[in-house]
C-alpha cells in the first residue's frame, strides 16, 4: 500500500451527490420527477468563478476521473493522465467538475436507482435519454453550483457529443469546447457494432427483459461479450498485433500433444469482460450506446452543421488519432470543417498513436503539449488582474 | 519583424477572415490578429509549428496541402495568404486556383529565381542557387517549383487572374530602389495580391 499519493495527483478524492428535486422533462417527452447527481470536483473554484472546466464521459466513464478514493486504490481515476496539478487540465489553475451522467451506474439517478412509481429498480423501465439530456442535467449542477460560464467543456468521444451539444445548448456559457476523438454522428457501422453489443446483452436469459434486479439475476455473460465487441473496436489491429500477437497464453501446438490452447488475446479480452460484467450495468450500457446511437449534431439544423455550429460563440479545439477507426481523424476532419465554414475559431490536431480509440485515455507526448499549450491559453480573469489598469473610483 | 509584414498588412481589410496555407508558427496571423482584428486560421503540417501556433493562441488546423483544399467551400474567406510556400507545392498552379476559389482575394508571396545573386550563381559558379531564403542543396530542397517574377505574371495571365497589387521587398533596404525599378532582377521576395472575381 503506497504511503502517498504522486505530487502531480489530484490526492484523495470523495465524491458528492446533488439531489435536484425539480422535475426534469427529457427530450423523449417523458419526466423525471427528482434525480441524483453524482460528481467530483478537484482544484478550487476562483473568486471571478471562471475557471471551472466541465469533463463530460464516455461510454463506460463515470464521475472518478482523477484522483485516489483511498490509498489502497490500485489504479486513479479514469483521465488521470490529463488531469492535475501541472497536467494538460492544470487543478491548479482550473476547477473541474467531473459528472456521472443521469442513467449511468455509478451513483447518478439510472437504471438501477429504485423508481418511487414502483419501489423497485428502473430496469429497463428507465426513461432513453439523449445527449441533450445529460447537457440540461448538466446545466443545472452548474447552476446549483452558481457556476455561469465554463472556462471549458471537455470530453473524449460520447463525452465530446456532450461538449458539442452543450456549445449549442448554452452558447453564451461555453468559453471552449474540447471535443476529441467524437464525431457529429455516428456511422452505420459504429451503430452495427452498438447493436451487435445490446443483442449480446438482451438475448442473455438472465437479462430477464431488463428485471434483472428485481428477479435477481444478472446478464453478466451477455454484458461480457458486448464489452468484447465494443473493446475490440477501441483498439487497432497494429496495437493488438504489437501487444498480443499470436502469442499462447497456455497449451502448446507440439506435434502429438493434444491440450487445450488459448491466445493470449482471448484471455485478454475475457478477463475484460468479465471485469467489466460485474462493475456495470447492463441497462446503463444499452441505455448509453443508444445515446450515442441517436446523437446527431445537426438533425434539428436541417442536417447543416454549419448552421448548427453557427450558434456556437465559444472556441473550439478538436483532437483525433490517426488509428481511431470507431472515431476516425475523418469525423473530427467533419467537426472542423463545419466549424471553419460557420467561421468558429478552431484549432485541429492528429495525433499519431497506435492504441486506437483508446488513445484519449493514454499517455502521449504529443496529445499532452496539445492539450496543454490549449489550456494554458485560456485566460482567468484573477490571472490577468495585474495587467489591468483598476479604475479609480470617481469623485462626485 | 518580418520584411514583408506591412505590404500583406496593408492588403488586408480590417475585421476580415483570413486564412494562412503554411502559417507556420503564426506569427503573421498573430500580428493581423493584434493590427487588423481579424479571424484568422492557419493550416500546417509540421507538429512544432502547431505546437508554437497554439502556444501563441493562434487557431491552426493540421492538413497536408498537398492533399488539396476540396474540403472548404468557394469564397469561404475574404483572404487566403500563403508565404513562401508556393515553391514547395507539388502542384502550385492547382494551388494557386484553389486558393482563389475558396477566397474572394489572395495575397502570395515566393522568392523570385530571376534575382540577379541567383543568376549570378548559375552564370559564374554554373551551380544551383543557395542563399539566406533558399539555403538547400537541389537535391534536398523543399522548393520544388521555382519561378521567377516574369513566369509567375505569365501564370496569372494564362489563368485570368487580376493582379490588384504587387510588390517586390529586398532583404537589405539599400536595393528597395533597384528592385522597384527592375523587379525581376533586383527583387528578391515578390508579393502578389489577387483575385479572380469580376466583381
Amino acid at each position: 500500500m503506497p504511503l502517498m499519493t504522486p505530487p502531480d495527483s489530484v490526492g484523495i478524492v470523495s465524491p458528492t451527490t446533488h439531489h435536484f428535486d425539480q422535475a426534469l422533462t427529457l427530450a423523449n417527452g417523458r419526466t423525471l420527477d427528482s434525480y441524483d447527481i453524482v460528481y467530483e470536483t478537484y482544484g478550487k473554484l476562483n473568486a471571478a468563478k471562471d475557471n471551472a472546466v466541465l469533463i463530460c464521459h464516455a461510454l463506460s466513464g463515470h464521475h472518478h476521473a482523477a484522483g485516489f478514493h483511498s490509498l489502497d486504490d490500485k489504479r486513479p481515476g479514469w483521465w488521470d493522465n490529463y488531469i492535475g496539478p501541472t497536467k494538460a487540465i492544470d487543478t491548479n489553475r482550473f476547477f473541474v467538475i467531473s459528472v456521472n451522467n443521469l442513467g449511468g451506474c455509478h451513483g447518478s439517478t439510472g437504471p438501477t436507482s429504485i423508481n418511487p412509481a414502483t419501489q423497485k429498480a428502473w430496469g429497463s423501465d428507465f426513461p432513453t435519454l439523449r445527449v441533450r439530456d445529460w447537457v440540461e442535467s448538466q446545466k443545472r449542477l452548474a447552476d446549483a453550483l452558481d457556476i455561469q460560464q465554463w472556462a471549458a467543456v471537455v470530453g473524449g468521444s460520447l463525452g465530446g457529443m456532450q461538449a458539442m451539444r452543450w456549445s449549442l445548448e448554452y452558447p453564451e456559457r461555453v468559453r471552449h469546447c474540447v471535443t476529441i476523438a467524437s464525431a457529429m454522428k455516428l456511422t452505420a457501422q459504429n451503430i452495427a457494432f452498438n447493436e451487435t453489443a445490446r443483442q449480446a446483452i438482451t438475448a442473455d436469459p438472465e437479462f430477464s427483459n431488463g428485471h434483472y434486479l428485481a428477479n435477481n439475476t444478472l446478464p453478466a455473460q451477455g454484458l461480457s461479450i458486448a464489452r468484447m465487441i465494443g473493446h475490440i473496436t477501441y483498439l487497432s489491429g497494429d496495437g493488438m498485433k504489437q501487444k498480443f500477437g499470436r502469442d499462447l497464453r497456455s497449451g502448446t501446438f507440439e506435434k502429438g500433444v493434444d491440450e487445450p490452447l488459448e491466445f493470449e488475446i482471448e484471455s485478454y479480452l475475457r478477463y475484460q469482460g468479465n471485469a467489466f460484467s460485474t462493475s456495470f450495468d447492463a441497462n446503463t450500457y444499452i441505455l448509453m450506446t443508444r445515446a450515442l446511437d441517436y446523437f446527431d449534431l445537426a438533425r434539428e439544423y436541417n442536417d447543416d452543421p454549419v448552421a448548427a455550429f453557427s450558434h456556437a460563440q465559444c472556441q473550439f479545439l478538436v483532437v483525433s488519432f490517426t488509428s481511431d477507426w470507431r472515431f476516425s481523424p475523418e469525423r473530427s476532419q467533419e467537426i472542423t470543417n463545419a466549424l471553419i465554414h460557420a467561421k468558429k475559431r478552431v484549432t485541429y490536431a492528429e495525433i499519431e498513436s497506435e492504441f486506437g480509440h483508446d488513445a484519449f485515455l493514454i499517455k502521449n507526448d504529443r496529445y499532452t503539449e496539445i492539450f496543454s499549450s490549449y489550456m494554458k491559453n485560456i485566460s482567468l480573469n484573477n490571472e490577468n488582474i495585474s495587467q489591468k489598469t483598476i479604475e479609480e473610483p470617481t469623485c462626485v | 519583424m518580418r520584411i514583408d509584414l506591412d505590404t500583406i498588412q496593408s492588403y488586408i481589410s480590417t475585421d476580415s477572415y483570413v486564412l494562412d496555407l503554411a502559417c507556420g508558427d503564426g506569427n503573421l496571423l498573430l500580428a493581423l490578429q493584434k493590427n487588423k482584428n481579424i479571424t484568422g486560421v492557419g493550416l500546417e503540417n509540421d507538429p512544432d509549428y502547431i505546437s508554437a501556433c497554439i502556444k501563441s493562441g493562434v487557431s491552426v488546423i493540421e492538413h497536408d496541402l498537398n492533399k488539396g483544399l476540396h474540403h472548404i467551400n468557394d469564397k469561404t474567406y475574404d483572404t487566403v495568404v500563403m508565404t513562401l510556400a508556393l515553391q514547395a507545392m507539388q502542384k502550385p498552379d492547382v494551388v494557386l486556383e484553389e486558393m482563389l476559389r475558396i477566397g474572394k482575394e489572395c495575397i502570395i508571396t515566393f522568392p523570385n529565381f530571376a534575382h540577379w545573386k541567383a543568376r549570378w550563381h548559375l552564370l559564374i559558379h554554373g551551380r544551383m542557387p543557395v542563399s539566406d531564403l533558399m539555403p538547400y542543396e537541389w537535391y534536398n530542397t523543399p522548393n520544388i517549383h521555382f519561378c521567377t517574377i516574369k513566369d509567375f505574371e505569365i501564370l496569372c495571365k494564362e489563368k485570368n487572374i487580376t493582379i490588384l497589387n504587387n510588390t517586390v521587398v529586398s532583404e537589405k533596404g539599400s536595393s528597395q530602389k533597384l528592385a522597384e525599378l527592375h523587379p525581376n532582377l533586383f527583387g528578391e521576395t515578390a508579393i502578389y495580391h489577387l483575385t479572380k472575381s469580376h466583381s
